[in-house]
């Protein structure tokens, strides 16, 4: 694994991805509110498409290409929904009024 | 895959890494729901946005195929991050959220108490 310094150097930005994940964890965890808990957890999906790229890299396969694509969509619809969810109380509305 | 290449490679990774650093700091130490998720969603982006663009160009430099499904996966996060930031902060604040004490002024409050009284005075 180490045998390159491109390997070095991929493997510190993986480290440090990982504390700063772990960061994020203790936010959702101890969150005071609930959009708290939200944020922390769209920033763990951010941080999770970093990850899978800097692996695809370390591997030299390009198979991982649309993991990425589909984790950034699934968490920018949860996070949508959950938003909206919390102002009006309902996802899918049907009266139209505003 | 020259060695100035690698290394431009692994700068960039590593560059964006720190800037994912820089924001779970910012996550973890100020004081208020607002200031938290600006933090988060600009470092954290532009963090991300590097690490996807050293892929881009290493998959092009090593194996001479340019990946266009990164450069989708680029656009969508530099595009969709910020939306959900802000859409989260407003439910925070229509969800009354309390400020920290050491902020000075509350510019949204007049409009939501408007909101408020045109909604009393509709269903009353």
């Amino acid at each position: 694994m180490f045998d390159t310094p491109l390997d070095i150097m991929l493997t510190i930005g993986l480290v440090i991805l990982s504390i700063s994940t772990l960061g994020l964890v203790y936010r959702v965890i101890k969150g005071p509110s609930v959009p708290d808990r939200v944020m922390g957890l769209d920033s763990i999906g951010i941080n999770l498409i970093g990850i899978t790229a800097i692996t695809s890299i370390i591997l030299r396969t390009d198979a991982f290409l649309e993991v990425i694509l589909l984790i950034g969509i699934i968490a920018f619809v949860g996070t949508v929904a959950f938003s909206k969810f919390l102002q009006k109380g309902e996802i899918f509305d049907r009266d139209r009024s505003n | 895959m020259t060695e100035a290449t690698s290394y431009i490679i692994g700068g960039l990774v590593i560059l964006g890494s720190l800037l994912s650093l820089a924001a779970a700091v910012g996550v973890i130490r100020l004081p208020d729901v607002y200031c938290r998720n600006h933090a988060a969603s600009k470092s954290s982006t532009l963090g991300v946005l590097f690490v996807l663009i050293a892929a881009m160009l290493f998959f092009w430099w090593d194996s001479q195929y340019f990946s266009a499904r990164l450069l989708l996966g680029i656009i969508f996060v530099f595009i969709t991050a910020p939306v959900g930031a802000h859409l989260m902060t407003r439910a925070a604040y229509y969800t009354n959220v309390k400020l920290s004490n050491t902020s000075i002024q509350d510019d949204l409050r007049d409009k939501k108490e408007q909101e408020e009284a045109q909604l009393k005075r509709v269903r009353g």
